[in-house]
């Protein structure tokens, strides 16, 4: 017996909601359009009555090439696109691109630049993190926790966008060290939003932590072994939930984060709740992260005093033949990169992200290969909805929080 | 019940287990596979070896045993023109060791097949199919080998070097193409018979 339910009155190639089966078992398909799925993932569960006996996760929905575009773009160039992958944390993205390119051509980044990366990507994994939990508390039915989550991330916006220009893409990094200087008045802004921060964390885990809809929609739900989890290749809050302390920030530490004190939260369990736990002290790590960060910002230039990386200042380049043609060069052509290979894990909010970089020692990429965090976390949501309920989906889905600009591309 | 955690040391000292690999691991791997393993020079820190196809099943289940746990990544490079054309490339990482090891296969374009390794480390199934689907890379023995970014009926492997970046359709037809090249516009103080020309008044090619 095969019965088509469609929604809506349009013709579909693809059925919206397909429900057939023999006796109890029934194939059930969810997505790629359902608020629940966060993006575009499309779900095809088996179900006995209430159980999933079987899920099968179909991505693809937003794939848009960009590993291809990259290699047709400049080195500089390139970090436009590469930003557009994991969209709600571009700078993440940015950072593990240009630390690629800069173990290519042996750079060595000023310590001013260097400080400022590590304060906007830990902006931007607050940001993340808050979007997160704004979004999964709704699925989870919990309105008011989406409003104060998403205050919170729009003063971070805000910032991006003063230090920027943009707030949600903003391509801020750039070879060598970053597009340009935070203006002035930045660090009060920034000291004033982060006052903010503990506070709201508090009022939201006051919410939350003991709510008891909300400990029986993730309490024991979607778990994963240590075991499973490392064999599915699980990273980021998702493993570290499951009490592998894991870190890339911790084990290959990049952008000077070896100098800076923060711990690694850890959850023992691996279900939701333990997900949403790690998330919400991380927020506050990177809060303490943020706070280091602004005590010890040194003064100095952020970009790196080479002609041939870096644009030269705009004074210069009215006054001196040298720097105009250094600056119509650079913009031009860009510049040439050693020929090798490299590869540059960071912690990005949702796992390790990987860059795996091959230059033929020209002025384009010849391959950046994007390890993406949540890909790998999205097929291992299978082995979480093993004989969980069909409403757990959508809690497991939202605390595994895939991004489909980076499972995709 | 809430907010309380146990704290554990979090795993730290990548680059000391790196240099482990280096000097202990790999010369024990080369040692035990002979010619199908070469090791390679290792600029970044993470160590490299090129593995042959043929034993790169035999290579994944020896390294999977000494504590290789996680599979970071697969993804393919094509190296066009170089033969051979492919390059599979496997990142490696062993928890809570903190080792690393990339294993470089290559591969000729007229057979474009590796062993899966999807039965040593389930992450690479999905792994290998986006290398399937964007390269073309056949992957033998693999449980489900379909196409996962683009669509099932798709023709051709995107990330191929030789496949144009606007896709098939770039590849205009000849009236198409006509019609889209640039007609520059006549504007008063034009030589006559220069109106029409790419370049306009300049009358370029």
């Amino acid at each position: 017996m095969r019965q088509v339910v469609r929604s809506g009155d349009y013709d579909l190639d693809l059925e919206e909601l397909v429900i057939e089966g023999e006796g109890d078992r029934m194939t059930l398909s969810v997505g790629p359009h359902h608020p629940s799925t966060h993006g575009v993932l499309r779900m095809v569960l088996e179900i006995e009555g209430e159980r999933i006996v079987k899920a099968t996760p179909e991505v693809g929905f937003l794939h848009t090439g960009i590993e291809k575009t990259a290699e047709n773009l400049t080195w500089q160039q390139a970090i436009t696109v590469i930003d557009r992958m994991d969209y709600l944390a571009p700078l993440s993205n940015n950072l593990g691109y240009v630390l690629a390119v800069e173990k290519l051509l042996g750079l060595e980044v000023p310590p001013r630049a260097r400080i400022l990366r590590l304060l906007f990507t830990e902006l931007q994994r607050m940001a993340s993190h808050l979007l997160w939990l704004g979004t999964t508390a709704l699925d989870i039915g919990s309105q008011s926790v989406l409003m104060y989550a998403f205050d919170l991330r729009e003063g971070i916006l805000d910032l991006f966008e003063e230090a920027s220009g943009a707030r949600m893409n903003p391509s801020y990094f750039r070879v060598g060290g970053i597009a340009q200087d935070i203006p002035e008045g930045f660090e009060d802004m920034c000291r004033r939003f982060l006052d903010r921060v503990p506070e709201r964390i508090r009022e939201i885990r006051n919410i939350l932590d003991e709510n008891p809809i909300w400990l029986d929609r993730l309490k024991g739900v979607g778990v994963i072994s240590a075991e499973d989890a490392i064999a599915w290749g699980v990273t980021g809050p998702n493993l570290r939930a499951c009490g592998v302390p894991y870190d890339v920030r911790k084990a290959f530490p990049y952008a000077g984060y070896d100098e800076f004190e923060f711990d690694v939260p850890v959850g023992e369990n691996g279900d939701c709740y333990d997900r949403y736990v790690v998330r919400m002290e991380e927020i506050m790590e990177s809060y303490r992260l943020c706070r280091q960060a602004l005590a010890r910002l040194p003064r100095g230039p952020v970009m790196v005093n080479d002609r041939k990386i870096a644009l030269p200042p705009k004074h210069e380049v009215r006054q001196s033949m040298e720097a105009l043609i250094h600056h119509f060069k650079l913009v031009s052509y860009g510049f040439d990169v050693p020929a090798g290979e490299v590869y540059q894990a960071l912690e990005s909010p949702r796992g390790e992200i990987g860059f795996y970089v091959v230059s033929n020692g020209k002025n384009k990429p010849w391959r950046v290969r994007v390890r993406g965090p949540a890909f790998y976390n999205v097929f291992a949501m299978p082995v979480m909805m093993q004989g969980a309920l069909l409403a757990d989906m959508v809690a497991i889905i939202a605390t595994v929080d895939p991004v489909f600009g980076e499972v995709d591309r | 019940m809430s907010g309380v955690r146990r704290q554990r040391e979090p795993y730290t000292g990548g680059a000391e287990a790196m240099a482990y690999v280096r000097d202990e691991i790999v010369p024990a791997l080369v040692a035990a596979f002979g010619d199908g393993v070469v090791p390679l020079e290792t600029p970044f820190e993470m160590p490299q070896v090129q593995v042959a196809p043929g034993q790169l099943a035999a290579v994944a289940r020896w390294l999977k045993d000494r504590g290789f746990n996680m599979l970071v990544d697969v993804g393919g490079v094509d190296y066009l023109p170089r033969k051979p054309r492919f390059e599979v490339v496997y990142h490696l990482l062993a928890l809570p060791q903190l080792w690393r090891l990339r294993l470089r296969v290559p591969v000729e374009e007229d057979e474009a097949e590796v062993p899966t390794v999807s039965d040593v480390w389930p992450s690479a199934a999905a792994a290998e199919r986006e290398v399937w689907d964007l390269f073309g890379i056949r992957f033998a023995g693999h449980p489900n080998l379909t196409r996962i970014l683009m669509p099932d009926d798709w023709v051709g492997h995107p990330l191929r070097k030789d496949y144009p970046l606007q896709g098939p359709r770039a590849q205009l037809p000849a009236h198409a193409a006509e019609r889209n090249r640039y007609h520059a516009p006549k504007l008063p103080g034009d030589p006559p018979g220069t109106a029409g020309l790419p370049g306009g008044a300049k009358g370029g090619k």
